[in-house]
């Protein structure tokens, strides 16, 4: 490939690696405050396959970039501007509601993108994204029964399930915003346009709040900004917690 | 632990369902899990869960992380009956050597009976 496309390739990588690896953070803070054990060790388990696919998409994005490119200068050395995940992803938890909310909406969204990239002519990406469908095909499952469940439940929960899908939704537009991805890269059959799955998104998301008694926000403000590193207020605070160590103490490793 | 479920306008207590553990309304479920076909369920634990679906998930969640699982099942805590008094139930059965068909060969090709 040539050099503009491998510098493509890497902002593509980078920007999937960055949702996952700040959702992965977000979930990880969330550890000992789930209301059972059973949730605790489920949303752990979450939040580790979210950095787990982080991981193997920087290591990529690092082999294709060289220098002095690492999982670690990519997650612990970067700025809040040039992170590029989505802003969903850097929603705080808020309560059980939002978590549940943020992981079904942006869950779904994930889905139909590693379905996608699992037919990446990219061999590597190809089987990255393979694995990764797995993990979020069990997300989506694991979040979509709690929505039902709480919006289908009492009115306090159907209440709380109701706002968080209202706080959530404004963010999930830019999740299907034409990607600025070179278009050579489309062309080639790495990537492909996300914006295409949208249909699907709706139609999946439309028929579980409707099973789960919910209603579907009309809200016509969107969010954007992630893609180009601007981002919401709490995503400096998450990365101060997350990148503290590595800052304090350059390349301290264990 | 016990607090009081905040109650939204309209609502009253007793559409709160409070079943099994008190403290949070969810029962406790059995699982057993299947290392791979062909064999057996062999009981692996125990989760906390609102219902059957829930509980698969919170199995899956507990005890699947290490991978080797091709199946789970739940069942209720309240729906195993459990043997008692081990001396009259089992004891009279371990002086009996000549239940055990040990008085013949059998050969390695036979396998797991």
């Amino acid at each position: 490939m040539t050099d503009a496309a491998d510098a493509a390739l890497v902002e593509v990588l980078l920007r999937h690696a960055d949702d996952n690896t700040i959702l992965g953070q977000r979930l990880g803070e969330y550890i000992s405050s789930a209301p059972e054990l059973e949730e605790d060790l489920a949303i752990a388990n979450g939040a580790l396959d979210h950095i787990g696919v982080a991981m193997h998409l920087y290591e990529y994005a690092a082999e294709i970039a060289g220098g002095d490119a690492s999982v670690d200068t990519y997650s612990m050395w970067r700025g809040e501007r040039e992170f590029t995940n989505a802003l969903i992803v850097e929603q705080p938890n808020t309560d059980f509601a939002h978590i549940v909310a943020r992981a079904f909406l942006f869950g779904v969204c994930q889905t139909l993108l590693w379905e996608q990239l699992s037919r990446s002519s990219d061999e590597r990406l190809a089987g990255i994204a393979a694995r990764a469908l797995k993990e979020a095909t069990y997300h989506v499952t694991h979040a979509r029964s709690w929505v039902v469940r709480l919006g289908d439940g009492t009115v306090e929960s159907h209440t709380r399930m109701q706002a968080a899908i209202d706080e959530m939704w404004r963010f999930t537009g830019e999740l299907f915003e034409p990607s600025d991805v070179d278009p050579a890269l489309i062309d080639a059959g790495v990537v492909f346009e996300i914006a295409t799955t949208r249909p699907q998104w709706d139609a999946t998301v439309d028929a579980a709040l409707e099973e789960a008694t919910l209603t579907r926000p009309e809200d016509p403000y969107q969010a954007t900004g992630g893609r180009s590193g601007r981002h919401t207020e709490h995503l400096g605070r998450l990365l101060a917690e997350m990148q503290w160590l590595q800052r304090a103490y350059p390349g301290a490793s264990w | 632990m016990s607090y009081d479920v905040p109650l939204a306008e309209g609502e009253s207590v007793d559409e709160i369902p409070v079943d099994g553990d008190q403290s949070t309304g969810w029962q406790l479920w059995e699982v057993f899990m299947r290392p791979k076909r062909g064999l057996a369920y062999t009981h692996c634990g125990s989760v906390h869960a609102a219902d059957a679906d829930s509980a698969v998930l919170n199995a899956r969640d507990a005890y699947t992380r290490l991978g080797g699982t091709a199946s789970l099942w739940v069942v209720p805590s309240s729906a195993i009956h459990a043997s008692d008094d081990p001396a009259s139930m089992f004891e009279p059965a371990d002086d009996k050597p000549y239940r055990h068909p040990t008085f013949y060969e059998i050969p390695d090709e036979v396998g797991q009976l």
